[in-house]
Order: structure tokens, then sequence, then C-alpha cells
């Protein structure tokens, strides 16, 4: 039996806490913070298992390794649901519809009548738009503590408050998760800004994440449960945790309303700001330090990738593969 | 090409936003083998370490940067982003934005003279986002600027030259000042019609950045921007309305 350490419990570290109790590797999960929370920028993340709509703006690689992870996450968690995605465009910003259909695929061109059978609270506000009918999402938030509570039914308690040094613990494996406070082990790292919202409307219910295409900011609206609604998300260059700026919620509100007028009367739940840990090429990558592997740079994508980094990563604890080592 | 005392060699300017990951952008860079790439601060700038990875990639790449004053709609906006620029880039240049309309993104060319003058006399080097007519550009020359970026469309358009007429006019009214067209262009053809015309240099950001591979495109941009050049250096023929063969006709053979 091999015993890992996890340091880390965003959506990598309990990805890699579960994938590893999977394969019988005896897991601890170490968390600086107190709890699950806003410590971690997957707490803000939208939760859309997107692959084929991500093609639009990611590499090939980002579609073939978030292909399997609704199916991982089924296993996991309770809160997948299995609907598909829907994007849109405002009438004066069609052909950014007809560019985001030709750099993707696994779409089928739907009309008005088609929109509002899938989305009936839709009808009659848009004439084309593209679903993904092989595409999932779920609610982050819910997804993690039942992540947390997946390892408690297997005798694994996460220690929250208690921050551990990589190059300190005395395990055969120590998986550092720390997202984009492991600059100091990877210096590549840089971190790209995000702001959301979650408002709330008991006028409005979508059945699946609706991308709303803008010129310059992919914005979408996912559905969670209790009449939420997660809007998302900006990318911008810095590495800023605070300060949600006036012009963000101005562009986030304004595609919501876009969607639906009855979002101007929903309530503003929460503003969220946080860092997404990215490589330059804003794919993760799970690298080999001695003993110590590190998952890191999931970017916009921990749910869609956490899975297939997480399988990585096991794969390198049980000796399947060698992973890609940087450092000895 | 002379911006500002500094020599250039490369016709082709790159804007930075909307790139799929640093990665491509710094290979775009690399295989259009361009000098200078503006970027926008009040995008991605949040205090005063932010972003410094995203800047050390592009600073990396060799390149000089233009900071722009991107999506500034007065004069005071204008020239407090522009300092806070020369603090951030430690550069004296800027590229000059004062948009007029927030639909067409048109320069507003009263606020653009008024600013253009007084970061002039606060020692930058004013690149000016304007619209073809002459008689501003005089004004932006009284002002201090000794370059001009004369849009080809609306920002991100893609329609290419919307006046090619005005374009060869600014060019002929002012043949010692360099011509930067900027805005508008969608595709390689577009930016080889700029050269044509006589226009010294290209700057674009979207056709490169949100094509389906960006680096492919952006070497296509340089090709054009190369091949526009040389076929101005080189004389075009006039047109004409009649065919005019290039072998003689009077006294050719009848053989059948």
């Amino acid at each position: 039996m091999v015993a890992a350490v996890v340091i880390g419990a965003g959506v990598a570290g309990l990805t890699c806490a579960c994938e590893l109790a999977d394969r019988g590797v005896a897991v601890q999960v170490f968390e600086r913070a107190e709890g699950l929370g806003d410590h971690a920028c997957s707490w803000f993340a939208g939760g859309m298992l997107a692959p084929w709509c991500e093609r639009e703006s990611a590499e090939d690689i980002v579609v073939r390794l978030g292909m399997d992870s609704a199916e991982w996450w089924s296993r996991h968690s309770s809160s997948v649901r299995r609907n598909g995605s829907l994007v849109l465009a405002p009438g004066r910003d069609r052909r950014e519809l007809s560019r985001f259909s030709r750099l993707t695929d696994h779409h089928d061109q739907i009309d008005a009548d088609g929109i509002a059978g899938l989305e009936p609270d839709l009808a009659g506000r848009f004439n084309t738009g593209l679903f993904f009918s092989g595409e999932s999402h779920l609610e982050p938030r819910r997804a993690l503590a039942d992540l947390v509570a997946y390892l408690r039914d297997r005798g694994i308690e996460i220690a929250f408050g208690r921050e551990i040094e990589p190059g300190a613990h005395r395990a055969d494996w120590v998986i550092d998760c720390r997202g984009y406070g492991a600059q100091d082990a990877l210096p590549a790292l840089r971190g790209v800004k995000g702001e959301m919202l979650v408002l709330r409307s008991p006028e409005i219910t979508l059945s699946r994440p609706v991308r709303f295409l803008h010129p310059r900011i992919p914005l979408y609206i996912v559905p969670w449960a209790d009449q939420r609604f997660m809007v998302g998300a900006t990318m911008i260059e810095n590495d800023q945790r605070s300060r949600i700026s006036a012009r963000s919620v101005l562009e986030l509100l304004s595609a919501a309303y876009a969607v639906h007028p009855l979002f101007s009367e929903a309530e503003v739940v929460e503003m969220g700001v946080d860092v997404r840990p990215a490589f330059n090429d804003n794919v993760p990558k799970v690298t080999v330090h001695g003993r110590t592997v590190c998952v890191n740079g999931l970017f916009r994508h921990g749910f869609l990738l956490g899975p297939a980094m997480a399988r990585q990563a096991a794969d390198v604890v049980s000796g399947q593969q060698s992973g890609q080592s940087v450092a000895g | 090409m002379d911006f500002y005392g500094v020599e250039l060699s490369n016709r082709l300017l790159l804007g930075t936003a909307q790139y799929p990951s640093p990665a491509v952008l710094a290979e775009a860079i690399r295989a259009a083998g361009v000098e200078v790439v503006t970027v926008s601060l009040r995008r991605e700038a949040g205090g005063e370490r932010a972003g410094q990875t995203f800047w050390d990639l592009i600073s990396g790449s060799g390149v000089r940067v233009l900071p722009n004053t991107a999506a500034c709609y007065s004069v005071k906006e204008a020239v407090t982003t522009a300092h806070m620029a020369r603090e951030v880039f430690a550069t004296d240049w800027v590229k000059l934005e004062v948009i007029g309309n927030a639909d067409t993104l048109q320069p507003d060319p009263f606020g653009l003279v008024e600013a253009a003058r007084i970061l002039s006399q606060d020692g930058f080097a004013v690149f000016p986002y304007t619209t073809e007519d002459i008689v501003v550009a005089e004004r932006l020359l009284e002002a201090g600027c000794q370059v001009l970026m004369p849009w080809g469309a609306p920002i991100g358009s893609a329609r290419g030259l919307n006046n090619r007429y005005g374009l060869r006019t600014l060019r002929g009214h002012f043949p010692d000042v360099p011509i930067v067209v900027d805005a508008g262009i969608g595709l390689p053809s577009h930016a080889a019609h700029a050269m044509e015309l006589g226009c010294d240099a290209v700057l674009l950001n979207t056709a490169v950045a949100r094509a389906g591979d960006p680096v492919a495109m952006a070497r296509a941009f340089a090709d054009a921007v190369a091949a526009g050049r040389a076929a101005y250096l080189a004389g075009p023929i006039e047109k004409s309305d009649m065919a005019t063969p290039s072998t003689p006709v009077v006294g050719k053979a009848f053989l059948s």
C-alpha cells in the first residue's frame, strides 16, 4: 500500500484524493483553510462540463481530456445534470455564432422552436442557437462537498486548518494541488482574474448552461439549485484576487439581462472574484519533481479537467506512468 | 520606417488581446516577426504588480510595447491612462484612443487633438487613432504627433478599408509622416491594400487573435504586408478601361 499526501482541497486536490482512494491508495488531505470555501478558485467556478464548447478557445487536448469528466463526476457526486448546453448570440452579433459553430463540433444548429423546446422560458427571444447535446453541468460547491463526503465514507478525513510544506512531509508521494499558491514550486504559473455573480430569480427556469456570445468575453449562465444562477466569468490578465470592477459587473449583468429581461428583477446573491492558476498555453500539467507530483494550471477548466489530471497523478503514484518530469 | 526616432523594419504591428492563450500570442508574434505590440492598460492592469507574468511574457518576446488608451471616452480619462501606462511600461510611447461613439468606436477628433496636445507637451510620443480626415491630421501634427494612425474601418469589424480614396489623399497630403492603418482589418488582402496605397504599416488584433489558427494567420498577414509594401515600391501600373494587349496585334500573322 502506498501512502500519498494531497495538499490543497480545491477541485484539483479533491479529485486527486478521490481517484487515489478509488485505486486503494492510502490518502491524507491537508488544507490550510478552515473548510471548503472561497480560498479556492474552484469555489467560484460555473461547473460547466463542456469540452466541445471550450474548443472555441482551448487547445484540442482540452477536449480530449475533458470528454469523460461528466462520467467521473457522476460516480462521485449527485449534482451532475446531463442536459447539454445551449449557445446563443444577440441578433447583431450573429456572426459570433457562425464563428463559434465553425470552431467547434458535436453541436446542432437549432431554430426558435428548438430553443423554446429546450428552454421554454427563452421562447421567442432568439431565432437561432447551437445545442451541444452531449455536454453536462454540475453545481461546483455541492460537488466539492460531495467529494469530501465520498472521502469521509472511505475513512479519509480532510485535515482543515493545516498548512503543510510540500518538501517537509514524509510520505511516499506528495501531491501538490495548491493552485496559484504553488508559485514557489512552479514559477511559470500566472494568474488570470475571473469575476462572477450569483443571482436568484424565482421567475426564470433554465435546465442547462446558456452561453451568450460576446465579441470580447465568453459569458455564460449556469443554473444552480434553489433558483440561483451563476453568471460568469471575466478573464483578465492579472492576479489580483480582490476588487470586482464596476465594468465587469455591468458586463455580466448586461449579458444576463440580454438573455432574459426578468434577470433585472433578480436578487444579487453574491459577487465573487478570484484568480485562476494557468500556464502560458492555458493547458494543465502534471509534473513530477522527485516524490512530489504537482497538479496545476487548470485555468478555467477545474471541473472539466480535474478528473483527467487526477488520473494522470494517480498513474504516477501507482507506477503506471512517469508523468512529465521537469525536475528529476 | 521611423517612429519617433526608432527604426523598425517589420511593418505589421499586433494587438495582444483576445488570444486563446499567452503561448499562442507569443508564437504569433514570433511567427510574424513583429517588433511592436499594443497593450491595453485599462483592461488588464489592476494594481502595482498585477499581471506581471503576462507582461513579462510579452517583454520576454523582445518586442517594443505600445500601450494604448482603449475604452477611454474623454480627454481626462485618456490622459490619466497614458500617465499610468508610462509608469507601468516605462515607455513614452502611447497609442491615443479617445472614443466618440460606443457603437462604432470611432475617434472623437476634438478630444483626440486636445489629448494629443496635452500628452505631447508632457513628453509623450503620441500615436493617435484617428479618421482619415486630413484636417484632423493637420491638427494632430500641429499638436505634436509625428505618426498618424487612421482607421481602416470600425474596430473589430473586419471590413477592410472603408475609404481608400481618403487614405490615398492622406498619404498624398502627408508624404513624410508615418501612416499606420489601425482597426477594421479582417483579411491579409485588406492589409496588402493599405500597403499598396503607400501606408507605412498596419496594426491589427482581432483578425489574428480570433482566427481559427492565430499563428498561421499572423504569418499570412506578415506576408501580405511585405507583399503590399514591395508592390508599392515597385510602382504599380495605372488602371485602364480597355484591354491592353501585352503583345502587339497589328501585323499578327493570319494562320487560318
